[in-house]
């Protein structure tokens, strides 16, 4: 580790909270119909699309017409791009003739996108026509993340409102978060991308010849705007298969530090709209601290894994002075590079600048351990504010009994009924990850995709699973997962880790809502305090992350040990 | 029940025998599928007592292993449910003695009970239905719940309160219920029956003490969720890790599977909770409180508002002279003197309060009359004075107006001292009393309610707790704002009418507030109704009594206040134990998980940051922590946690730290203990 990575990772991060504050007022102000300085623009064209749609933006849903509007809304989505990506030899935009997608691929790549998972299963250059690229991935790069969004605002209200049987229009809050947020950020981010050299043209592939004279084909394609909605919506599904790693999605320590940057930003501000919009604005910025705090000791593990490198390397005469630099970019760096590992699994983005696989045990356990929490550090767009309001209410419950009252969180009582949802949420993950992982790991067909033997094919599977369960999308590679084993396994492991997570969180929120929130007094159990902060953390680790730890100590703790035994995989 | 806090031992002889016996008969796999937690244990429990047998027959090496495990998952089990038996071996005890003095004694029925007639047969108190009509003569057991329609009586209800000193229970007004079981001592009363024969106050106070009726509470059942959500969790990554241990090569045996989830899911809490609440009500009885539902021992935690009649709970009830203010040209201890004499044949509390302020102020004594036998005016309500006539001075006291008409004054020619002394009394919601000699105004004497010691400090460790205090009163809003200030509550009700009662807390409801109160009378009833905590006096009516969730046997309206630390306290010892529980999973997980994969990965050795001396060692230390902790804790839930009147986020800080941190390290200290003994003694 140095002082100048320190500095990297330090600036970058303080430039996310700086424009994480305005843009958290920002959201507070355009999910409560509020007015912006966007809105003369956008306003009727808003209106246009609810004239169209038929849907008047007055009438407000109960949690279950909400839920239902969101499942719709994702059945619709899921068929439409299914459609596409199967039917794309015979649409537009097919510069290489590529051939429609096989049926269990184009599954899972369908579950993938409308979950803002983004698992990626194929190579974009060599499977996509640029019409699935556009029409398909990326609008749904825009929607899935702004049903995330919308359900975030749901559940936002619940704790707002006090006696309320409604949490909000979905159709309207989809809107909003694709017209106010995501499209004018991923514009900026998109032409930002371009400066800084990515490519944006509708040509195909460009034929070289190499010095040695052979041809090579250099994929091209619209790249910018998709990177852009790729960081900004924590999608992280790329257009090309190596992903932020390949010069034209990522070509320089600049595109680098804006990719971290439009990843965090939006899941950043949202606890700040959190704050706001309930009126408790420290509130806020504890859920952020907690946030920050696992995230930045999980960048801190990486950083200093990856420096102190592999010692069976240096015992063979690497010179250890740049650290394990397996798998990485030489243009980004170790702290950067650290800081990108850990935010792209902290949060269920899944954009990559290295290859997870090559981590060092202990760094690849981060990223693993980061997504297996919960990804709520800071979590996906919108997700990851409903998925850490639950662990707050899980620590309000646990502890907030010790200062002599029945739980409440912002003024709602936390009972019977909040609890028996907040639990059903929270099984899905061990339920997914560990079932599935378990199952492959003794399934013959399961294991002919590893790459490695030993703790390491073991977390490739664990990895894969709690990618996909997690909706974060990041690939710990060496596991080959276009087979249809992986695919349908991957594919349901996507769609129960959002979908199953989300009904029982908006039911949670429904219930919410409906109560009537109790004043603040000396003896309410405090929320906003640095204590809770340490109690919130506490309780994610405990909660979200003990029921991994026998299965982490088979993969990559146990591969930590015998790497300092001298043995490798 | 004249049980005072903490007169019972905590744990006597015969409780704990009788707990044993129950803790086994518990066992009872489908009383126990009520405790998940426990449940699952159980179940595990057999599975390894399974294969111990399995392996004793197959003459395996570790059957010594297995075996002793199997032990340890009973002996948690059995913790768990001997805790359980014994939180309600101390109500068994109770109403064992409570029904001893039931009565199945007979009865007078009367043969015309609309005419209230005199001739009655004896019926057996069983058969007695609602609306029948009895005579309960001296010496006689009032045979059931009832209302006297007829008659005055004196009442011993120590069979309910404890108290000896007899009651008048009378027909008509507030003080005409009469409880079962209780005797009447003098005179006659006629008793209309209101309660079936099984469901009378005794009836319903045995039931709950023995906690037959007994369900769990809100938050209880909410917590149990929360347990058994955690339990399947567990359950997933334990049997998960069947499949994942067998990827490399590892076959973990099922013996140490169960030890590991049993170590994992919080049996510590999940054996305890059923205890805690138990003891919570138990501790709500022996401070003779009898809490219809346990709703409202939870509800009474979380109360944010405290409505609270100044009489009796606030001020001593009496008005009391506390000061003598003499006009210009009299000193202080002749307007005394003065008061004295003519407050002597006061009989009144407030006189009596005169007559000992100038004894106690000015050390004045009973005046020695001699022979000169004095002309005494005692108090009479419809003149508002009293006196004495010695010689030729007619010393006189009383209301003001009544004295300047004796003094032959209009308050105009009164002097100005005077009249700024009145008016300052009343001001301060004071009683102004003045004093006459003959036509000569002496001076006022200041009246007051006085406010009981200590209970401004009690309003401000309420108001630290988070909850605001509101005095109800029927005196004006002047003298109802001095009070107030001078006591030190958040607010309060003047002029209050029982509807200004039930408006108040519907309007503190709405805005999410819970609110307790306490009362007495039938018109309190929609209030105690609507209040969240509502605190009926066993003094009061039935209908007070049907309609409050808590019945104080003593009638005793300052017990609010303990009635709200003792719903804290139980559910801080609900939170602190479920957070230890939670908290001693990362050191078990230090113990076993490095024994449980040893024979593929010696390496992971390196986890075994106690140095455990052997895998066998680690996992039995483990389970035996586990269990030990529950008896360790039984103390702890049965007494509960001790509760501190300063604000949530202090004592967040301190239980935090207590149960959270100390939940941490204890059991790596603790297995380690074990382990040492285990070593030493070649157990494993």
């Amino acid at each position: 580790m140095s002082l100048i990575g320190w500095v990297q990772i330090c600036l970058t991060l303080a430039l996310v909270l700086a424009a994480a504050m305005p843009l958290g007022a920002y959201m507070a102000k355009v999910f409560s119909g509020g007015q912006t300085f966007i809105a003369p623009v956008l306003r009727p064209l808003e209106h246009g699309f609810y004239r169209v749609a038929g849907v008047d933006p007055d009438k407000e849903q109960g949690w279950l017409a909400y839920a239902l509007s969101v499942l719709a809304f994702s059945l619709v989505g899921f068929a439409s791009l299914y459609a596409i990506l199967r039917l794309q030899a015979y649409l537009p935009w097919n510069p290489q003739g590529f051939d429609g997608v096989a049926p269990d691929l184009a599954f899972n790549t369908a579950v993938s996108f409308v979950t803002n998972t983004n698992w990626q299963a194929y190579g974009g250059e060599t499977t996509m026509s640029h019409f699935s690229q556009m029409a398909g991935l990326a609008v749904h790069n825009f929607l899935s993340a702004a049903a995330g969004l919308a359900m975030a605002m749901a559940v936002t209200r619940a704790f707002a409102r006090s006696g309320s049987a409604t949490l909000g229009n979905f159709w309207v809050d989809l809107t909003r978060a694709t017209l106010y947020v995501l499209l004018p950020l991923s514009i900026l981010v998109a032409l930002a991308f371009v400066a800084l050299g990515v490519p944006q043209t509708l040509d195909g592939s460009a034929d070289a010849t190499t010095l040695e004279g052979a041809r090579q084909v250099i994929a091209l394609g619209p790249i910018a705007s998709q990177e852009a909605i790729k960081q900004l919506g924590t999608n992280g599904g790329g257009f090309l298969n190596a992903n932020s790693t390949h010069p034209f999605e990522n070509p320089n320590a600049l595109s680098n530090a804006l990719s971290i940057f439009s990843m965090l930003v939006v899941s950043t501000a949202l606890p700040i709209t959190f704050g706001r919009m309930v009126g408790a604005r420290r509130q806020g910025f504890a859920l952020l601290a907690a946030m920050a705090l696992l995230l930045v000791a999980g960048v801190a593990i990486v950083y200093a894994a990856e420096t102190s490198g592999n010692p069976l390397l240096s015992a063979l005469g690497v010179d250890p002075s740049m650290g394990n630099m397996e798998g990485k970019e030489v243009r980004f760096g170790q702290a950067m590079t650290a800081l990108f590992v850990a935010v792209t699994t902290g949060l269920s983005c899944g954009a990559v600048n290295a290859m997870h696989a090559s981590l060092t045990p202990l760094g690849g356990l981060v990223p693993l351990m980061l997504i297996q929490l919960g990804e709520v550090l800071p979590g996906g767009v919108g997700s990851g504010l409903y998925g850490m309001i639950v662990f707050a209410v899980l620590a309000v419950f646990v502890a907030g009994l010790m200062v002599g009252r029945t739980p409440e969180f912002l003024g709602k009582k936390i009972e019977a009924r909040e609890m028996k949802l907040a639990m059903l949420a929270v099984l899905i993950l061990p339920l997914v990850i560990l079932g599935f992982s378990s199952v492959a790991a003794m399934l013959p067909a399961a294991l002919a995709s590893l790459a490695n033997a030993g703790p390491h094919g073991l977390t490739e599977i664990l990895y894969a699973y709690s990618s996909a369960a997690g909706n974060n999308g990041s690939a710990f590679a060496g596991l080959s997962a276009n087979t249809p084993w992986f695919n349908t396994t991957l594919g349901l492991s996507m769609a129960l880790g959002r979908f199953a997570y989300v009904v029982p969180v908006l039911a949670i929120a429904g219930s919410i809502a409906a109560k009537t929130r109790a004043p603040v007094s000396a003896g309410t159990f405090p929320t906003d305090t640095p204590l809770f902060v340490g109690l919130l953390v506490g309780i994610i680790l405990i909660l979200g992350g003990l029921q991994f730890f026998p299965a982490l100590a088979l993969g990559p703790i146990v591969e930590h040990v015998l790497m300092l035994a001298g043995q490798t995989f | 029940m004249n049980t005072k806090p903490d007169a019972q031992a905590l744990f006597d002889g015969g409780i704990l025998r009788r707990a044993a016996l129950d803790a086994v008969r518990k066992l009872d796999p489908r009383s126990l599928a009520r405790n998940p937690v426990i449940f699952t244990t159980e179940v595990v429990a057999a599975l390894v007592t399974f294969i111990w047998l399995r392996d004793l027959f197959a003459s395996r090496a570790d059957v010594g292993f297995s075996g002793q495990i199997a032990a340890w998952l009973w002996f948690t089990v059995l913790f768990a449910t001997f805790a359980e038996a014994v939180a309600e071996g101390r109500g068994k005890a109770q109403a064992a003695s409570l029904r001893r003095t039931r009565s199945d004694a007979s009865a007078k029925r009367l043969l015309d009970p609309k005419n209230l007639g005199d001739l009655y047969e004896g019926v057996n108190a069983l058969d007695l239905k609602v609306g029948d009509v009895v005579l309960v003569e001296a010496g006689d057991l009032i045979p059931s719940d009832g209302e006297i329609i007829a008659g005055v009586a004196s009442v011993n209800e120590a069979a309910i309160t404890g108290e000896s000193a007899p009651v008048i229970r009378e027909a008509g007004g507030d003080r005409s219920a009469v409880t079962g079981g209780t005797t009447v001592l003098s005179d006659w009363i006629k008793v209309r029956v209101t309660a079936a024969p099984g469901s009378t106050f005794i009836d319903r106070m045995i039931a709950l003490v023995e906690g037959a009726q007994r369900q769990k509470t809100p938050n209880e059942l909410a917590l149990s969720i929360l347990l058994s959500g955690m339990t399947l969790i567990f359950l997933i990554a334990v049997v998960t890790l069947w499949g994942l241990a067998g990827y490399s090569g590892t076959v973990v045996s099922v013996v140490v599977l169960v030890a590991l989830l049993v170590t994992l899911i919080p049996t510590t809490i999940g054996g305890l909770l059923s205890a805690i609440g138990i003891a919570g009500m138990d501790r709500l009885i022996r401070f003779n409180v009898i809490a219809t539902s346990g709703r409202s021992v939870e509800a009474a935690g979380d109360i944010d508002t405290l409505l609270l009649d100044k009489t009796g709970t606030i001020t001593f009830g009496n008005r009391m002279a506390t000061e003598f203010l003499p006009v210009p040209g009299v000193d202080e201890r002749s307007l005394a003197e003065a008061a004295l004499l003519a407050s002597l044949s006061d009989e009144t509390p407030e006189g009596r309060s005169i007559v000992a302020l100038a004894k106690a102020d000015h050390g004045l004594s009973e005046p020695d009359f001699g022979a000169r036998a004095p002309v005494v005016i005692p108090f009479a309500a419809q003149t508002r004075i009293s006196g004495v006539d010695i010689d030729k001075r007619a010393i006189r006291k009383g209301a003001v107006d009544a004295i300047l008409r004796f003094a032959n004054t209009a308050i105009e020619h009164a002097p100005a001292e005077f009249r700024q002394a009145v008016d300052q009394v009343a001001r301060t919601g004071g009683t102004p009393l003045a004093v006459a000699e003959n036509d000569r105004l002496l001076g006022v004497i200041h009246l007051k309610d006085v406010i009981k010691p200590n209970i401004r400090e009690r309003f401000a460790a309420l108001r630290a707790m988070g909850i605001k205090t509101v005095m109800v009163t029927g005196d004006n809003p002047v003298t109802a704002a001095a009070i107030a200030s001078e006591a030190g509550v958040d607010d309060f009700l003047a002029e209050a009418t029982p509807e200004d009662k039930l408006a108040y807390i519907r309007k503190e409801q709405k805005g999410g507030r819970l609110i307790a109160m306490c009362g007495d009378g039938t018109n309190d009833a929609p209030a105690l109704a609507q209040a969240d905590v509502g605190v009926a006096m066993q003094s009061g009516t039935q209908a007070a009594r049907e309609a409050g969730n808590m019945v104080d046997l003593d009638s005793n309206p300052t017990k609010l206040i303990e009635i709200v630390e003792i719903g804290k306290q139980l559910l801080i010892t609900r939170g602190s134990l479920t957070t230890f529980s939670i908290a001693n999973d990362v050191a078990k997980y230090f113990a076993i998980l490095p024994a449980l994969f040893v024979a593929t990965y010696p390496q992971l050795g390196a986890l075994n940051v106690m140095r455990l001396a052997s895998p066998q060692s680690a996992i039995l230390s483990a389970v035996i922590f586990n269990a030990l902790i529950i008896i360790a804790l039984i103390p702890l839930a049965l007494r509960g946690v001790a509760y501190r009147p300063v604000g949530a986020n202090a004592l967040l800080r301190r239980n935090l730290l207590v149960y959270g941190l100390g939940g941490l390290v204890l059991p790596f200290i603790g297995i380690k203990a074990i382990d040492l003994v285990i070593a030493a003694l070649h157990l494993a």
